[in-house]
Formats: C-alpha cells, structure tokens, sequence
C-alpha cells in the first residue's frame, strides 16, 4: 500500500495544468481510482498534476437547453444538486448511488469518465443522456459524443495531454421518464450490471428510448435495438419485455468472480425491463 | 483527590456503556502503527508471489545499496531463530519446520522470503522492489480434495499424500445404529475458507536495549503473554528480557491468537541492528498472510428411526490446513468434532478427520473455530433429516434435545455439558417471529409461486476454555486486584481483552463486590511488565475464566479489608457491606479509604497479616461452558435474479447470566454480521496456481452496515454452575448460531423446487442457477466411498 516516489503539482490555472500534463503529467481528480492503483504499484506515474483545485473546474450550469458540469465536480454535488435532481435526473440518481458516500464526496464526474471502468456507472448514464464531452488540452479544445468516447476497458478518446474539460448533458422536458438500474457488486461498489434509460412518451405513446448499458461489456454501450424496439409501443409489460429481450444480443459479456457470463445477460434483460418500467412510471 | 465514593447499587446486569469507548471514538487510542520512536525503521517483507516454488537465486545487491536501506535479511540470515510454533500435539502430527524466512522452498503465495529496513516505509518498498529472485516455479495444489487425492503435487516433499494427521474418534456403537436405523441421509457440506479481517491489520514494533538486554515488542495481538514466552523462545532470549506490550487491538476474530513470523523477525532486526523497527502489515499481506477461517470439507450421515429420534451420525471432515500449521492449525477441527452432536441426544458418534496440506495461507482459529462448522453441519443435517421425513423442523429438534433434567450430560464425544433447557430459546425465538402464522403465510405464497423461507438453527457451544488438560498453554486465568493508599482500584486481568468491553464488565464486577464506584476502578491488561501472566482473549473465555478469576482476587481482598477494618476498629464481629466495613455492635465503620491507608501505614497490622493491599488469584476451571440459543430467519428469494432479502432475523440466545445486556448486544450483532458473511458473500477463493483471486478488500465481500438486517435479539438465562458468575460467554454465539439459520431458510424458500442443500456463500448466481433447475446435490455414491 506504499507508492512509488512521484512528483506532485496542484496548478493555480487550468492553463498551466495542461502544460504540465502535455509533457508527460498525469491528471489527478478524485483519485478513487489512480491512488489506490498506485498505492497497489499498478500504476506508477512520475508526476501528479492535481486539477483538484481549480475552482473553475467545479461548476454546474444550465446554458443554451443543456446541463454543463465542471469535471472536477464531485458525484455528491451532482447527486445532490436541485439542478440536476430536476433537469437530468437520470444523471442525478446514476451520481447518488456511485460506490459508498467517502467515494461519491470524492470522486468526480470528470474523473470517472476519463477513467472508463466498463463497471462504472456514469458511462451507462452518459450513453443514454447522449452526453457529450469537453477536451481540453494544453493547445486544442474539441467536444466529442459519449457514443464516440468510450472504446474499450479503460480507453477512450482522449489523447495524450487532454482532460475531459466539463460534461453536458440534455435537459429532460416533461415527456420524459427516466430510471438507472444498478446490481450492485457488494465488495467493490461497482456494478455488476447497471441500466440507464430514459423514455419519451407522448399522448401514451413511446416517442423514443435511450438504454445504456455498463458492466455487461469491455464499454457502456447503447442498447439501440432495445431502443427500436420500443419507439411506437405504448410501453405495455409485454412489449417492454420482448424489447428488453435483446440489451444484451451480440454482446461478449464480462465474466469475472461476482457473476458469469451468462448470469450477467441474464441480469442485464432482468434489470433492463425493471428500468423501463421504472421510467415509464414517471413519463406523464 | 477525590474520595473513594462506597456505592450500594449493584451494576452487573446494568446497561452501561463501554469505558473504552471515549477513546476509540475520539481518535485518541494508542494502536501500533501510532508508537513512533527516536531512530525508528521500518521493514517491508519481501514475499513470495508463487504458492510453490523453490529459490535458485536471490540478488539483494541492489537493494542493500539503495540510499535509505539499513539491512536486507533473508532465510540464510534467519536460519537460527526458531520456528513459528505449533502448539498443538495431535499424535503423529507431521510438522514441518516453518522458518520465519524462508531460506529455501516456499510453500504460498506470499511467503516471506526477505526483510527490506530502511528509514521509512516508502524506502523500504522501493529497496524491496529492487531484489532479484530467480524462482523454480513447482506444482501447487490449493484445494484441499484435490491435494489429498493421488497424484497430487507435494506440498512438502517428505509428505507426498498431503495429510498432515488423521484424527479419528468414535462413541456409542455407531454401527448398529446405522445397521437398525429406518432412514440414513447423507450431504456433502462445505465450510468455505473466510479471511478474518480485522479492521487494523497486524503490526509490530519492536525496541531492543542492548544495554539493559531488554527486548520490547509491541504487537497487536490476542495473547502477549503467551507470545512473551513463545518469542523468547524463538529468539533464544530469556523470558524475562522480553515484554510484550499489546496497544490498542483493532479487531482479532482468532486472527491475532497466533504468533507470526514477522514477530520474532522484528525481534530479530533490532537486536541485529540496535535500532526500533516497525512492520505494519499492508490489507493485502493481510489476506495473503495473516491465517483464515474455516476450510472444511465435511462428508454426513445420519441415522434416524421413523419418528425423528437421530440414533447415530458419522461425519469426515477434510480440513484445509494450508501449508503450515500455525499455532493452534491443527487443533480447530477437533473442536468440530467435540461439537458434532449439538443440542440433540446421540449415543453413537464416528468422527474421521484428515487434516490436508494445501499451497495456501494457513487456517486456524476465526470467530467460532471449528464449532460454526459443527454447528452448520449438525443443523443442516437435521432439516435433511426433517425434510426426509416430512417433519417440520421445530417438532424434530424437540424431539431430540438433551432434555433439561439430563444435565450435566455426557456427550458421545466425550464432553459434559453443563446445564441447559434447549426449548426455552427456541420456544421464545418462535413466539417472537409468530411461527405459525409465517407457515400459513408461506403456504399461500407457495401457491403463487413465490419463494419464502423459514430457516431455524438451534446451537450449542463449547466456551470459556477451559480446563488447562483440554487446552495447549493452560486454561486458567489470572487477575490481581491493588488497592491503592487512597483507595482507588486498579484490576490487572491476564486476559488481553481487544473490544469485549471488558475494561466495562470487569470494573462492574469488582465495583460490585467493593461496593464503590465504577469510576474508582481502573482496568489494565495487555502488558506483560505490568500484568502477570494470562492466557489471553479467545473462544468466548475471558469473562467467564479471566472474570472468575478476578471475583475471586476480590473475595480474598474483601477478606482482608474485612480483617483490617475489624481490627482497626477492635470488632471481633464485623461485615463489609458497601465499601465500608461496619461493627455489627457498635454501629462504627471504616471506609475503604480508611481501610487502605492503614494497610499501607502499617502502624498497626494484625496477626500474622501483611501490609498492603494487593490480592492475585489464577482460577482453573473445571470444565468448560456450553451456552445454547435458538436464530430464526424469514427470508425472501427473486426468483428472476436469485437475490435474497432477510425479512426478520430472530437471535436468543442463553448464555447464563448477563454482566452488561449493551455489550452483550453487540456481541450478538457482529456474530451475526460475521455468520451472514459466511452464509452469503464471503469466499476466500484461491485459483487452480494457489494465487489468491479475492485478494483486495475491492473483490472480497465483507458485510457492512447497509447490508445488514434488523437483528431482533433477546436471551433467556441459564446461569452455568461451573463458575460463580453463572457466565458462559458470548463472543461466538451469533456466527455460530447464524449460518444454519440463514441456509436453512433458503433452502426451505426454495424446497418446493426439490432443493435439499445449498454449499455457502449463497450467491445471487448461485441461487438463480438452482431456481433454473440446476442440481445442488453432490453424489452419494461419492460419500459412501470415503464412509
């Protein structure tokens, strides 16, 4: 439990942060996962850039329809905001059920996503919120789709020198329901499986549905044919179960100690039409 | 300075909160890891990340150079000191010499091999990270069937069958019960390893004064004394050279009733090096190192009349040792044997055990120690038996209960049980839950499809050890009690209580028997240079033994006060009642305070009596305790993901008369909290290379408070005869008593599906695939062969 020697440096500007991370520094949120990875010798960095405390970086805000959330904001100030609770509550109830309440008062929204744990909560969240991100490095700034930023375990479209610079997330109108499903693996707090949904209907009709999935696969992905499968249905049981049927068809699903290959599709459909029928409850 | 206030209230049996708590809470206790010392270093142990594997060669060039380091020291360095003690003599017991390095062959993952010292932890590392190993990487075997089965690579190579002794133990005539039985039902049941888990990992300090060849050694341990004695030895250094100072223990559970390599290895460094040095033991050397629980393989049979009445049973067990044994390895399966009866009145008893060499970490005593094993095995057994026989599972265990005019009992392995009315617990248990009403509602649920249980266990342990014949270092307990000048109290107790409350329970016995106030008592224990010698802490003994022995270190201190006061007041007829002794003529008194003045003034002494005031009394018990209760668990089953809810979990539990119901609570509660760990989230899983897979707190499923149900508790009273208290212990009864209740139920849930068993921990998988249709059963024919 004893780390490496590092060099530790907590920037007064988000400019020189990135300079420093440009030349080979590694960004430092929350430190729920790199520190106990370094403290395990897992992970080795020379040189901490700690983005802790950049005010700036810390920030909610409804701008042009849309929610901005500072990376460094923490999943307690996500879970607790009224903001959030009332515009985006599917990014809300995903932030206050993220690991234990030390984790989620030190944890961050940017951290977590940069850090794509395929057993992370948010990225089920992002997936189908259709989130978009903020990166920023030392010399460029571009945004880019959560569809197109998670890519493997623990990869994504971040390249070297860039950080995730803030989150965006829609703001839902009142056709909307949304729920996160979560089976919880009791050791780690992570999930085992974890369904994010979010349901549009309209004069008790489906308008469309978001599904995002985590936990299943190497990434969060979208369960789109579920997603088809509902668009036009009124969201009655047998139609949410035969639509749920296929979240995990052509998945390769992650097999570990706390649940096999199998119990976890198995799981995924599970939770999949509890989370519809979660979310259908509370579209009008 | 405040008076000695006398206090007629009586304060056993009170609800008072624990002494030692400010502290605990506040921050403010001493732990090892908090002892900093002038010049101090600090080791990291270079370990083994093979479970079998010899050394070809070791560099530690590098890292005997590294800036910081003050010494490497490997085996070859180590060779002399003495091995890590077994201190239990089964006969034929096959030992094999546990180096505290290992100079040669490694036998698990995480063997210690070498000591980094340097100037600081991260030095340290740094240094250890530098040594070079070439490692011959030989064949493992970390399942204890696997390694008792032919063709199994060697765990020590002089053994090539893995079987470290074979045990085996009979009574009655178990033969012609099985011969005349109506019914025989068999199960295979695992008892799965479990990592014990404190909350502060091990650590040790340790200071040599080469000037005075003074050695102090702190550790965080269940049993200084024993350790004083036990290091000395391995070290070659006279007892009374070494003190072991036992600060703040955060947690043991039987982990910490051990003495470890690391502890005479850091007695080893600062004498070789004239310097104080720390280890402090990392959560991952934690679960890789220091010994986990359980690890039984067992094989039952029991034969019953058509009835219910159980005439006979026969049980294997196959413990999984690991690959030493530590210091009471051995010994703990032999205590599930004791117990293999329970409550119920068995005449014929066949016991086989083979203790089985595995390349994992050794196992040894964890909270219970082999009587949750017996328990869970008799338990299950008899909701087999019951379920053969289409009985309900309350009316089969009245049936055979050792009946309360019975007692003392004699068992068929050998015990006595002391007192007992198995009923009364389970009677009140079933009123609490409303047991008829569940049934009905159950049945209507059935109906539906849905899966309820009702899992009952009725238990019985075996505490308070116990007579010095029945245990390897004695089983006596000792307690001196000094009245000060001013008449303060302070009581030294032998056992090293580390969270039983007994800096609370103890000052509320001798408050009571002085009869002043609680606050005028001082408890000490855990430093060997302040207390005589004691056993220590473990299997539910210290009160019972170490509080007896403290009651009666009061009574021949009261005798003395009571001649002091007569005589200081020229009575021949006087009584100590309250703190004060009273001349029952005059009316006159002398209060304690007075009392002990003149004791130490000495101006005047009576006959044949010495100055002072200062009583120590080492109590050997004459037999053990054996406390009883009944759980209850209604649990609920999803059928669609197998998930479990505790809906009412009912805990009574008889364990004589009570010194403080808050900390008997808590008892109850963590015994609880540890048996649902067992039957549902805890597994130490080692893969097929004996690499530990649930090696991170991140994979290994501890129960914590949100996962924990409302733990409806109450007690019936049964006071012991075999010690004045009337006390029998209370450490292990909830994870004894836990496990089967919480299987049982599940496997009542899910018994309309022709579900019989279920091997533990209960997964959320496990149970779907059974819900799915998947068989639990092992093959009989399988456990008709090893029978």
């Amino acid at each position: 439990m004893i780390p490496q020697t590092f060099e530790y440096t907590a920037p007064k500007t988000l400019e020189e942060a990135l300079q420093i991370i440009a030349g080979g520094g590694k960004p430092l949120s929350g430190g729920m996962s790199l520190i106990p990875m370094m403290k395990l010798r897992l992970a080795a960095p020379d040189h901490l850039v700690d983005l802790g405390r950049l005010k700036d970086l810390h920030y909610i805000r409804e701008e042009g329809g849309a929610l901005h959330i500072g990376a460094t904001t923490t999943h307690q100030d996500v879970a607790s905001s009224a903001l959030v609770r009332g515009k985006c509550p599917l990014l809300a109830q995903t932030a206050g059920g993220v690991g234990d309440p030390q984790v989620r008062n030190r944890g961050t929204i940017g951290g977590s996503v940069a850090h794509a744990d395929p057993s992370a909560d948010y990225p089920a969240a992002m997936q189908a919120l259709e989130a978009k991100f903020v990166l920023k490095g030392a010399k460029s700034e571009r945004t880019v789709a959560a569809a197109d930023f998670f890519l493997d375990t623990f990869l994504t479209a971040l390249e070297p020198g860039e950080i995730v610079r803030e989150v965006i997330v829609p703001v839902e109108d009142g056709s909307t329901g949304t729920h996160y499903e979560k089976v919880v693996q009791k050791a780690s707090g992570f999930a085992v499986v974890g369904i994010a949904v979010r349901i549009s209907r309209k004069a008790g009709k489906i308008v469309w549905a978001r599904v995002g999935v985590t936990g299943l696969a190497n990434h969060a992905y979208r369960a789109t044919a579920v997603e088809k499968g509902l668009a036009g249905t009124s969201g009655g049981a047998t139609e949410v179960q035969n639509a749920a049927a296929v979240v995990a068809d052509g998945i390769e699903a992650n097999s570990d100690l706390h649940a096999s290959a199998e119990y976890r599709k198995h799981l995924a459909v599970v939770h999949t039409i509890r989370a519809l029928l979660a979310a259908l409850a509370r579209t009008a | 300075m405040a008076t000695t206030i006398a206090k007629p209230e009586l304060l056993v049996g009170k609800r008072l909160r624990r002494r030692e708590d400010p502290r605990l809470i506040t921050g403010t206790a001493t732990y090892v890891d908090d002892i900093k010392m002038p010049g101090m270093l600090y080791a990291v142990i270079v370990r083994s990340p093979h479970a079998a594997a010899s050394i070809k060669s070791m560099d530690v060039s590098k890292a005997a150079q590294h800036p910081g380091v003050a010494a490497v020291f490997t085996g070859k360095d180590t060779e002399k000191v003495g091995p890590v003690p077994c201190g239990s003599s089964l006969p034929g017991l096959r030992v094999p010499h546990h180096y505290i390095l290992a100079p040669e062959r490694v036998y698990f993952v995480g063997h210690p091999v070498a000591v980094v010292v340097a100037t600081d932890r991260y030095v340290a590392k740094d240094a250890a990270d530098l040594i070079e190993i070439d490692w011959d990487v030989r064949g493992a075997v970390a399942d204890p069937e696997k390694a008792i089965a032919d063709g199994a690579p060697p765990v020590h190579p002089q053994w090539p069958d893995n079987k470290a002794f074979t045990h085996h133990q009979e009574g009655g005539d178990v033969d012609k019960a099985f011969a005349e039985a109506d019914v025989i039902v068999k199960q295979r049941i695992t008892s799965q390893r479990l990592i014990p888990t404190a909350m502060e990992t091990r650590g040790v300090v340790a200071e040599w004064r080469a000037a005075d060849r003074q050695l102090n050694l702190y550790s965080s341990t269940q049993i200084p004394h024993l350790m004083r004695s036990l290091v000395a030895q391995m070290l070659g250094l006279e007892e009374n050279r070494l003190r072991v100072v036992t600060p703040e223990v955060g947690g043991g559970f039987g982990s910490k009733l051990n003495v470890y390599a690391e502890e005479a290895l850091m007695g080893f460094v600062a004498m070789k090096l004239g310097k104080p040095v720390k280890w402090i033991e990392s959560r991952r050397e934690n679960f890789l190192c220091t010994i986990h629980g359980r690890g039984h393989v067992d094989y039952y049979e029991v034969a019953a009349k058509k009835d219910g009445t159980i005439t006979g049973i026969k049980l294997l067990i196959i413990q999984d040792l690991g690959a030493y044994h530590q210091l009471l390895t051995p010994a703990i399966p032999t205590l599930s044997v004791l117990m293999m009866p329970g409550l119920y009145k068995t005449a014929n008893i066949r016991a086989d055990i083979i203790g089985a060499f595995t390349n994992c970490v050794p196992t040894d005593a964890y909270r219970g120690a082999g009587r949750p094993e017996a328990t869970h095995g008799i338990e299950r057994m008899v909701d087999i038996l019951a379920a053969e026989l289409k009985m309900d599972p309350v009316e089969i265990r009245l049936k055979n209960f050792i009946q309360k005019e019975d007692f003392p009992f004699p068992t068929a392995t050998g015990l006595t049980y002391d007192t007992g009315d198995y009923s009364l617990p389970l009677k009140k248990a079933l009123g609490m839950v409303g047991y008829e009403k569940l049934r009905a509602e159950q049945a209507e649920k059935r109906k539906k499809g849905e899966l309820m249980g009702i899992g009952i266990s009725t238990y019985g342990e075996i505490c308070a050890f116990g007579p010095s014949p029945a245990t390897p270092a004695g089983g006596w307990e000792s307690a001196t009690v000094k009245i000060d000048p001013s008449g303060k109290v302070t009581v030294m107790t032998g056992c090293s209580p580390h969270g039983q409350g007994e800096e609370t329970t103890f000052a509320q016995i001798a408050a009571d028997e002085l009869g002043i106030d609680i606050d005028d008592i001082l408890v000490l224990h855990g430093d060997t240079a302040i207390v005589q010698y004691g056993i220590g802490t473990f299997g539910s003994r210290a009160t019972a033994v170490g509080g007896t022995a403290l009651y009666f270190a009061l009574q021949d201190l009261k005798a003395k006060i009571k001649k002091f006061g007569a005589f200081l007041l020229e009575s021949d007829d006087a009584t100590l009642a309250g703190g004060v002794v009273t001349c029952n003529k005059t009316g006159a008194s002398k209060t304690l305070q007075e009392i002990a003045g003149a004791t130490y003034r000495a101006m005047k002494l009576p006959a044949n009596t010495e100055p002072g005031l200062i009583a120590t009394h080492f109590w050997e018990p004459t037999n053990f305790t054996f406390p009883f209760g009944a759980h209850i668990v209604v649990s609920d089953i999803d059928r669609e993901t197998g998930g479990i809810t505790i809906r009412r979990y009912i805990a009574v539990d008889d364990c004589g008369n009570i010194l403080n119901p808050l900390i008997v609570d808590g008892q109850v509660h963590g015994g609880v909290a540890q048996g649902l760990g067992q039957a549902l989230w805890e597994e130490a899983v080692y893969d097929e290379s004996g690499q530990l897979v649930t090696g991170e707190m991140t994979d290994y499923v501890l129960p914590r408070a949100h996962m924990m149900p409302w733990i409806e508790s109450d007690h019936t009273t049964t006071p012991t005869p075999v010690n004045p208290l009337g006390v029998k212990g209370v450490g292990e009864a909830g994870t004894i008593g836990c496990s089967p209740a919480m299987v049982n139920s599940v496997v009542d849930a899910l018994s309309p599906l022709g579900v019989r068993h279920i091997d533990m921990p209960m997964t959320p998988e496990k149970i779907w695939r059974l819900v799915q249709g998947a068989s639990s059963q092992e093959p009989v024919a399988r456990m008709g062969e090893r029978l």
